[in-house]
């Protein structure tokens, strides 16, 4: 094992970072609003499917990434009119969405087993910056979806902290009845966060279909959904530090799929149940932490806001 | 100086499910003036209000502000009619800074944060009225009265013409107190309209130039400060006689059923919520705790019920040592608990009335022999009690949440006082409860001490404190400044040791002036 | 507020709280759940090429009305019986529970192991260490995720479900591992287990496990509204304060709860493993797990009407399998489950608000 093995482990650890990253950041946003959702595994398998399923159909991934945005948009919909305008309970919510979503994909993709891509995201090097020595294989000879995180991540950081949409987003997420106080259409940000969230949840899927492996297959998220989940509490809720823990989760996926390429004697289905166990590890430690300093979630995560309530 | 009606609220009716929150209510501001609205508790001045500020919709009636008909249907309606609130609750954002909150929600403000800008507008918004405060620390770093000094700010940047204070006085020091009344007097002269919501009859005449009394839900007078006195608001607010006493034979025992020694808690923050605080409670003995809320009463009374860990001293219940003992241990010791949160502690809103009725004694083997309850005695048990305590409710079965706060806190004493406790300890028993209801929830706690209980009573009203206590102790930042007998010459110390201004030992001549 | 639009003729829509629960709407919830979403699925079936009507019928027919179908869904509502009632007890004190099919996965896993090292043991010695091998390593596996929960306030969503996952691979290690049959050709089974180890059969293909769901079933009632501890149990649901405030433990009760609610889907996994297939093998479970939930749900978990809801979509995946030969796809089925659960949720506002419309005021 020598520098080549980690320089290869440090690049993958981008590439199968960059699906948890997407859902991170729309999880994020929207636990930001105050909303939970638990269905970020059913919208990125609709939006793996619907992009892979217009990429076949339309010859363009871009295409793809943008029905795959839709797809997993709408579906974060539903959970948005259900949690906020139902009132339903968000934790259940979210389980019937991935639920719904885990079947619909399987419905949709069935036809789409084994189809081959006409198109992909190819990587693409970056002109000057991958010329760097190993910060540039690692960093800047990734496919397009990628660079667009590089982007993504202040994006949504400047967002949050330096413009007053995102500082309403906050204070929805943080006191919905502060908000309202001050004229907030606390339910329209929420909506909007949901539906964002779904969005980048559904590209993150595709990613995966038209990126990553690329090909269709049933449940091929395999939890990652769940994992982006437990990313955004390990990331305090904050953009920056999502970036950092999604290469890091990428990085336990692709060192284990690394050491049965070499051929070391452990069975890959140990290997596999890795990045689940750190992150149970990760999500117990970080929790304890949180605890201890007394960092928080948003204040109104997962309770419903209403503003009559007598 | 006062000109004109800034303000006019004519024939404002407000019906909520099973309560007539405001009927009829008249009500009217001028500019310049600073106009207490007076009422107990559930009088209705709250509702009044959050019409006013867009929150809620009135069922009948009109709002003219300035002479304008207007339509408040939400907040944003009001803020841009000129009206401010400032909540008993901040409507404050924790891990924002002052100005983010003070600028909070105005698209006037532009889409990006330029926190120089801001921070410009806001010192000089702070400078121009006498009001000082740090753009930049986080809400939470904030002292109450910092906090509810940035609460004032937010009103006065949107342009707040007439500003609401509900219940301003509640969490704050006699210094802070003095301090935003000063305040209030410099805008109200400079033409704004101060509305401020209270039960405290001594702050409206010290502060008022007019107030407005409501009772049950209906505006009962207008009267000019000058023109008025203490009895006679006291008189309108309640509709009798103000002060009625309850017969009590002087206590005799010497036994002490509850002590505490040297016990210092820490609050929910991690921050030193009781100091060194000794007392103890003889047999039949009433001991009340007189104190503005926040001064470490409600950690008291978790320290005693086994709810919060003591960091140091010593809890003796009838000579036993129960300093560790946990929450059923002590509930087993025949201590019974009256909480300050009825419906979120005390009772299970979504359960029915037999079920709340045996939170805590389901383990009696009288109804519970071994694992399997018996329902049967149950409800016969249940039965019994809502009939003794006169609890008016549909049915045993129906949830609690439908019963009214008068009939919640019988159900409450009702279960807590049948347990024949040695202790109880009662906690803001009266809280928003109507005069009929403090009665009876009087009487029936009078009634336990004349039968020997110990009672720890938590109140903010003194008149309470000294119809019910024998003795009275004062509780200032977590330490006990001094325990009087109940009696109305106390009276003076008490209320200057609540302020933190006397300490027991001091002399009335070391007392200055003011 | 996104339903206080103001509508044309001067009527404002709000949701008001309601007083009372209201029986009626209480029971038609379900019932309509069930309705709206049978008709959404008709429009997928429509879509796919078929008639919603005739899919409905010979679904129903063949789930309810065969006596062969019949068996197989009272066979294949077994263990949702099982692993809902424990789903259910979870939800109860707002635990949420999701690891259910990992919870099968190792009570399998383990009564499979004790059915390996026992091959000459008679039934009566090996059956019942399989059962309660089954319902330890479900509770530890529930355990995991409950001190963490207990005592740190951990997310026990979160952590039950990456676990299932962790015991899906864990018992596929095993069978293409160390517990291959070695004269299987290469697929991933076990040897087959002794005779005493499977579950005998009680009327044709159903089995002894019916008896036991049955039974868990009516303990769990009793438990749950007759006993203490099931009144400590709803309490601490209802209202975690009171409950302190009651002297009740609730670091305790987590625990116990969870160690149930993973015994009885362990139980579950025991019991499939035992009576169906007589092996270890990868995917012996068609989520059971995931849709115990949405059993639960339905239920409003009342232990009773678990059992009901469980023959309900058990029947439901029995029909969708007898369909697979005519064509249709099996993913119909669990979209079906998903928006039965969509709608329940949907139309459960109905039962704590009512839809009040109100002439706007004149301004």
């Amino acid at each position: 094992m020598d520098y080549t093995f980690y320089l290869a482990v440090l690049t993958a650890s981008i590439t199968a970072g960059t699906p948890l990253l997407y859902a991170a950041l729309g999880e994020l946003l929207a636990q930001r609003s105050g909303v939970l959702n638990l269905g970020v595994e059913g919208m990125m398998l609709v939006g793996a499917v619907t992009g892979f399923m217009t990429t076949v159909v339309t010859g363009s991934p871009w295409l793809g990434a943008a029905a795959a945005m839709l797809a997993g948009g709408a579906l974060a919909f539903v959970h948005a009119f259900l949690s906020i305008t139902m009132r339903a309970n968000q934790v259940v919510t979210g389980l019937a969405l991935t639920l719904f979503g885990t079947g619909l994909s399987s419905l949709i993709g069935r036809p789409f087993i084994g189809v081959p891509l006409p198109a992909t995201f190819a990587d693409i090097s970056v002109p000057l910056l991958s010329q760097i020595p190993w910060l540039g294989q690692v960093f800047f000879m990734h496919d397009p979806l990628v660079y667009v995180t590089y982007f993504l991540v202040p994006l949504v950081w400047v967002f949050l902290y330096w413009t007053r949409p995102g500082m309403n987003v906050q204070a929805v997420g943080e006191d919905p009845a502060a908000a309202d106080a001050v004229g907030i259409n606390v339910n329209l940000v929420r909506y909007v966060c949901v539906v964002v969230g779904g969005m980048l949840a559904g590209l993150g899927g595709a990613y995966l279909t038209l990126a990553l492996a690329p090909v269709w297959l049933d449940g091929m998220t395999a939890g990652r959904g769940w994992i982006a989940i437990a990313l955004v509490i390990f990331a305090v809720w904050n953009p920056l530090r999502a970036m950092a823990g999604a290469y890091l989760f990428g990085g336990v996926a692709a060192l284990g799929f690394r050491i049965q390429i070499i051929g070391l004697p452990i069975s890959a289905f140990v290997l596999q149940m890795m990045p689940y166990i750190f992150t149970i590890i990760v999500l117990i430690f970080v929790t304890y932490q949180g605890r201890v300093k007394r960092l928080g979630a948003p204040g109104a995560l997962g309770l419903h806001f209403d503003r009559e309530e007598r | 100086m006062w000109t004109d009606a800034a303000l006019i609220m004519r024939g404002i009716t407000k019906k909520f499910p099973g309560v007539v929150a405001n009927s009829q209510v008249e009500f009217q501001a001028w500019r310049g003036e600073i106009h207490a609205l007076l009422g107990e508790n559930g009088a209705g001045k709250s509702t009044l209000m959050n019409i006013l500020t867009g929150l809620y919709w009135p069922d009948e009636g009109e709002i003219l502000i300035d002479g304008k008909s207007v339509s408040l249907r939400t907040p944003r309606d009001a803020v841009r009619a000129g009206v401010g609130m400032v909540h008993q609750h901040f409507r404050l954002v924790g891990p924002l800074t002052v100005m983010a909150n003070i600028t909070l929600g105005m698209h006037s403000e532009g889409f990006w944060w330029r926190p120089h800008l801001i921070q410009q507008k806001v010192v000089d918004l702070s400078a121009s009225y006498g009001m000082l405060i740090d753009p930049h620390a986080k809400i939470w770093q904030l002292s109450v009265g910092e906090q509810q000094r940035v609460e004032i700010m937010k009103m006065l940047y949107r342009g707040a013409q007439i500003l609401i204070l509900d219940e301003p006085t509640a969490v704050l020091t006699p210094q802070e107190v003095k301090e935003l009344f000063r305040n209030m007097r410099r805008l109200a002269d400079s033409g704004k309209t101060i509305i401020f919501i209270t039960h405290k009859l001594h702050e409206v005449m010290a502060y008022a130039d007019r107030i407005t009394v409501l009772r049950g839900g209906r505006s009962v007078a207008i009267r000019n400060r000058t023109d008025t006195t203490v009895q006679e608001l006291a008189e309108l607010m309640v509709g009798r006689d103000f002060m009625t006493d309850i017969p009590k034979p002087p206590v005799v025992s010497e036994d002490i059923l509850l002590q505490l020694a040297n016990v210092s808690a820490l609050n929910d923050k991690g921050l030193p919520a009781l100091r060194n605080v000794s007392f103890s409670i003889h047999r039949g003995e009433i001991l009340a705790f007189a104190g503005v809320a926040g001064n470490g009463q409600r950690e008291l009374a978790e320290v005693v019920t086994g709810l919060r860990p003591v960091t140091t001293g010593q809890i003796w219940l009838d000579g036993k040592n129960v300093t560790s003992c946990s929450v059923r241990q002590i509930i087993d010791a025949k201590v019974s608990h009256i909480p300050e949160d009825r419906k979120g502690m005390g009772l299970i809103p979504n359960m029915s009335v037999i079920e709340n009725t045996m939170l805590k004694s389901y383990r009696d083997p009288a109804i519970c022999p071994g694992w399997m309850l018996d329902h049967k005695a149950i409800r016969a048990r249940a039965q019994k009690l809502v009939a003794a305590f006169g609890v008016k409710t549909a049915t045993i079965d129906c949830p609690v949440r439908l019963m009214s706060g008068g009939n919640l806190q019988r159900l409450l004493l009702a279960r807590e006082i049948s347990a024949s406790p040695d202790v109880i300890v009662a906690i803001y028993p009266v809280r928003g409860l109507d005069v009929a209801a403090t009665e009876s929830i009087h009487q029936l706690l009078v009634e336990q001490r004349n039968q020997g209980t110990s009672i720890l009573l938590v109140s903010e009203d003194l008149d309470e404190i000294f119809k019910l206590a024998d003795r009275v102790a004062v509780i200032y930042e977590g330490q006990i400044v001094g325990v009087l007998p109940a009696t109305r010459d106390s009276l003076d110390d008490v209320g200057m040791m609540m302020a933190g201004v006397k300490r027991k030992g001091w002399q009335r001549s070391d007392v200055a002036i003011n | 507020m996104l339903l206080s639009t103001k509508k044309q003729s001067g009527y404002v829509m709000r949701w008001e709280k309601r007083l009372e629960p209201s029986e009626q709407i209480n029971i038609a919830i379900p019932i309509v759940s069930i309705v709206l979403a049978l008709l959404v699925g008709g429009v997928v079936i429509l879509a796919l090429g078929f008639n919603p009507l005739a899919v409905y019928r010979s679904m129903l027919a063949h789930a309810f009305l065969s006596r062969s179908g019949l068996m197989d869904t009272a066979v294949k509502a077994i263990p949702l019986i099982l692993a809902g009632l424990g789903v259910a007890l979870a939800f109860r004190m707002l635990l949420w529970n999701i690891g259910a099919e990992g919870q099968i996965y190792v009570g399998a896993l383990a009564a499979s192991g004790v059915a390996l090292s026992l091959p000459g043991a008679p039934a009566y010695v090996v059956l019942p260490i399989m059962m309660i091998a089954g319902m330890l390593a479900g509770a530890a596996w529930a355990l995991l995720a409950a001190i963490p929960r207990a005592y740190l306030g951990a997310n026990e969503t979160i952590i039950t479900l990456l676990l299932n996952y962790v015991a899906i691979y864990w018992v596929d290690h095993l069978v293409f591992g160390p517990w291959r049959d070695p004269g299987a050709l290469g697929f991933p089974i076990t040897k087959a287990f002794s005779s005493a180890a499977r579950l005998p059969m009680l009327i044709g293909r159903i089995h002894v496990g019916i008896l036991i769901a049955l039974a868990a079933a009516l303990l769990l009632y009793a438990i749950l509204y007759h006993s203490r501890w099931g009144f400590e149990v709803r309490v601490i649901g209802e209202s975690v304060r009171a409950a302190r405030y009651a002297g009740m433990n609730i670091e305790r009760n987590i625990l116990l709860v969870m160690m149930i609610s993973g015994g009885l889907a362990g139980l579950a996994g025991v019991t499939e493993i035992s009576a169906i297939h007589g092996r270890l093998q990868t995917g012996f479970s068609p989520g059971y797990g995931y849709t115990a939930i949405i059993v639960a749900s339905l239920a409003a978990m009342h232990p009773g009407w678990v059992v009901v809801a469980s023959f309900l979509l058990s029947g439901l995946l029995v029909g969708g399998f007898s369909m697979q030969i005519a064509g249709l796809p099996l993913a119909v089925v669990s979209m079906l489950q998903g928006a039965i659960l969509f709608f329940l949720l949907g139309s459960s506002v109905f039962a704590r608000y009512r839809l009040t419309f109100r002439r706007k005021e004149g301004s």
